[in-house]
């Protein structure tokens, strides 16, 4: 398992204990003791640090090579998972991926942004950035759910959608709008959830829905720490500062109204325990599909757009 | 509310002095150096004599240049944008937002106002650039929002016109929710079946270009306008090449099937009154379908 820079100090408690196991296991001294000491002051410290965590050291986590990407989730939490694939129109964007699931016994469509593991294949996941065929293949999977009737359930993971010749040739803002514009619309419950990384119009072109969610070390915003802190202060090295002005954590959104709620993580974060992760994540949108299946299609549309059309603050000034 | 009798000396000569030309004589095109008098170059609608350049106005230029006799309600004519995130970077937002207004003379970086349009009614909302580049917080969402309302509850079209560096960076995740927020009133009006416009011009990324910008029944782009989602500074850093001569213009938009047409802006208030007329009139409608019923 991989350490962050702030986990430091249980690095260094790690491999103490790593040595006492090991002395342990000789079979020479009794460190028993010392084991379950060390053990504890681990969970402790780990309790400390996971107490006051800042923005950037959230998007770190949320960034942690051993994160759950969505088809962990998907292969984590649901049964019968059949992956579609292609737009129908020129292709199939690998960094997006989808299908019909079942959790427990709901069947639902169940997509979202896929990341690679190691290089070749973050590769072939274009690093998690969907083109706009990937869009329009999330949305041909979401108008499938409408037609039959299921609940949707997107996962949320992008630095962004992919800036390059193709993207804008094919059209890459027509597709995140039509997205948002034809997601406020679906007639069946649209469940949103950040599981990673929500980067700006990448993100947003599948998280438009009746109930968003976040994991609590994600992070949500118009724009990635690194590229705010170029653009404000023309150099990387303001990415901590850019992550605090930007209020991008999931309590910072929940605060500020742009999200329904926080989905709790494992101490450590969900890669220090994916299968207690999986356990709560399906809690939580199993809870929300109850909350949203008695409710008809008008009444969803309806309070979808509300709940966006409430979003932002001004004040109107009398003249 | 209250209506603004534009007087269209008065506008052109504020206009003029204020942006182009500080004698108020001449003006240097920027793309063929060609001179000209001020007063012929405003009359051609802030567009170059000699090549066409469009020059980038503002609100005040393009509610004159639709609006019968530059004649306009505006509406929400008071929303200022609040600072929900205390956002400070080298200066604090709501002194950014300070400076902007005493700069350009607006309140933020969009006006909406309904009026006439060669005899017929339409809400127009127009993007101010010279706003904090013309990027989308709160305030611009919500104005742009509320004419669509207006649109849907008075069962008149809707035209937005686009100039945008996209979302506003200061408002954060506010902003990015702001294209949900009109993209969703969009799809409230396309459920009406009254027609929306999307006008484009020179710029219009990021954000904007990402939600309402190309949600047109009809796109329809000045000729030469940068129209894109991500900027050019951005793609060539990733792709580590210049980018092909035209790429996310106007005509290249139109190449790829995401402009309907582009338009010169003097042609453009006919054109698009004449398109309109055609969807709009149910009279007409009926009649064609009956000439329909009986050639068959
Ligand atoms: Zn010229």
């Amino acid at each position: 398992m991989m350490l962050l820079d702030f986990e430091k100090p249980i690095e260094e408690l790690n491999e103490q204990l790593e040595k006492a196991r090991l002395t342990h296991q000789k079979g020479k001294v009794d460190m028993s003791d010392t084991i379950s000491q060390l053990e504890k002051k681990i969970e402790s410290t780990r309790k400390t640090i996971y107490k006051e965590l800042t923005g950037w050291q959230k998007v770190q986590l949320s960034r942690h090579p051993d994160r759950p990407y969505t088809l962990d989730y998907i292969n984590g939490m649901t049964k019968n998972f059949v992956e579609l694939h292609g737009d129908r129109n020129i292709g199939d964007d690998k960094a997006i991926v989808g299908g019909f699931a079942q959790l427990d016994n709901i069947p639902v469509m169940i997509l979202g942004h896929q990341k690679g593991r190691n290089t070749k294949d973050r590769q072939f996941r274009n690093f998690g950035m969907a083109n706009p065929e990937g869009y329009r293949k999330a949305l041909r999977f979401m108008k499938l759910a409408e037609k039959f009737n299921r609940p949707i359930i997107t996962l949320i993971d992008t630095p962004g959608a992919s800036p390059g010749l193709e993207a804008e040739e094919r059209g890459q803002g027509e597709a995140i709008a039509r997205n948002l514009l034809e997601m406020s619309v679906l007639k069946v419950p649209v469940i949103c959830i950040v599981i990673g990384e929500g980067a700006s119009g990448g993100a947003l072109g599948i998280g438009v829905g009746d109930r968003i969610a976040m994991l609590e070390y994600t992070w949500y915003s118009v724009i990635s720490p690194e590229s705010c802190s170029s653009i404000l202060w023309r150099s990387w090295d303001y990415k901590e500062k850019a992550a605090e002005v930007l209020k991008l954590t999931s309590d910072d959104m929940l605060n500020n109204k742009l999200i329904d709620r926080v989905i709790k993580e494992p101490l450590g974060g969900a890669h220090n325990d994916p299968e207690s992760m999986f356990k709560t994540l399906k809690t939580e949108i199993k809870k929300m599909i109850k909350e949203l299946k008695d409710l008809s299609s008008e009444e969803l549309i309806s309070q979808r757009i509300e709940k966006f059309s409430e979003m932002g603050v001004y004040s109107e000034e009398t003249v | 509310m209250s209506w603004f009798k534009r007087v269209k000396e008065g506008i052109l000569t504020k206009t003029q002095d204020k942006k182009f030309t500080p004698d108020g004589l001449w003006y240097q095109c920027p793309e063929c150096k060609s001179p000209q008098a001020s007063k012929d170059f405003v009359a051609n609608n802030w567009v170059c004599m000699t090549c066409d350049h469009h020059e980038r106005i503002g609100s005040v230029e393009y509610f004159n240049l639709f609006f019968d006799e530059g004649k306009f309600t505006e509406l929400d004519a008071h929303m200022i944008s609040a600072d929900p995130l205390e956002f400070v970077d080298s200066k604090p937002y709501p002194a950014r937002i300070a400076e902007a207004r005493k700069k350009s003379g607006l309140l933020d970086a969009a006006r909406t106002a309904h009026g006439k349009m060669n005899g017929s009614k339409i809400v127009i909302a127009c993007m101010d650039f010279s706003f904090v580049g013309g990027s989308m917080g709160t305030v611009v969402g919500e104005k742009i929002a509320r004419a669509i309302d207006y649109g849907r509850e008075n069962k008149i079209p809707v035209m937005v016109i686009t100039k945008s560096g996209g979302a506003r960076m200061q408002e954060a995740a506010f902003s990015l929710m702001q294209m949900a927020k009109t993209s969703a009133k969009l799809a409230l009006l396309a459920q009406d079946g009254i027609p929306y416009i999307s006008y484009l011009t020179d710029p219009t990324t990021g954000g904007v270009t990402a939600s309402f910008a190309m949600l047109g029944d009809f796109n329809i782009a000045e000729p030469n306008a940068l129209i894109g989602f991500a900027g050019p500074r951005v793609i060539r850093e990733t792709i580590g090449k210049d980018l092909p001569k035209g790429f996310q213009r106007s005509e290249f938009l139109v190449e790829h099937g995401f402009v309907d047409f582009i338009v010169h802006r003097k042609e453009a208030k006919d054109k698009i009154s004449n398109l309109l007329s055609m969807i709009t009139d149910k009279k007409t409608r009926s009649k064609s379908d009956e000439s329909a019923v009986t050639n068959a």
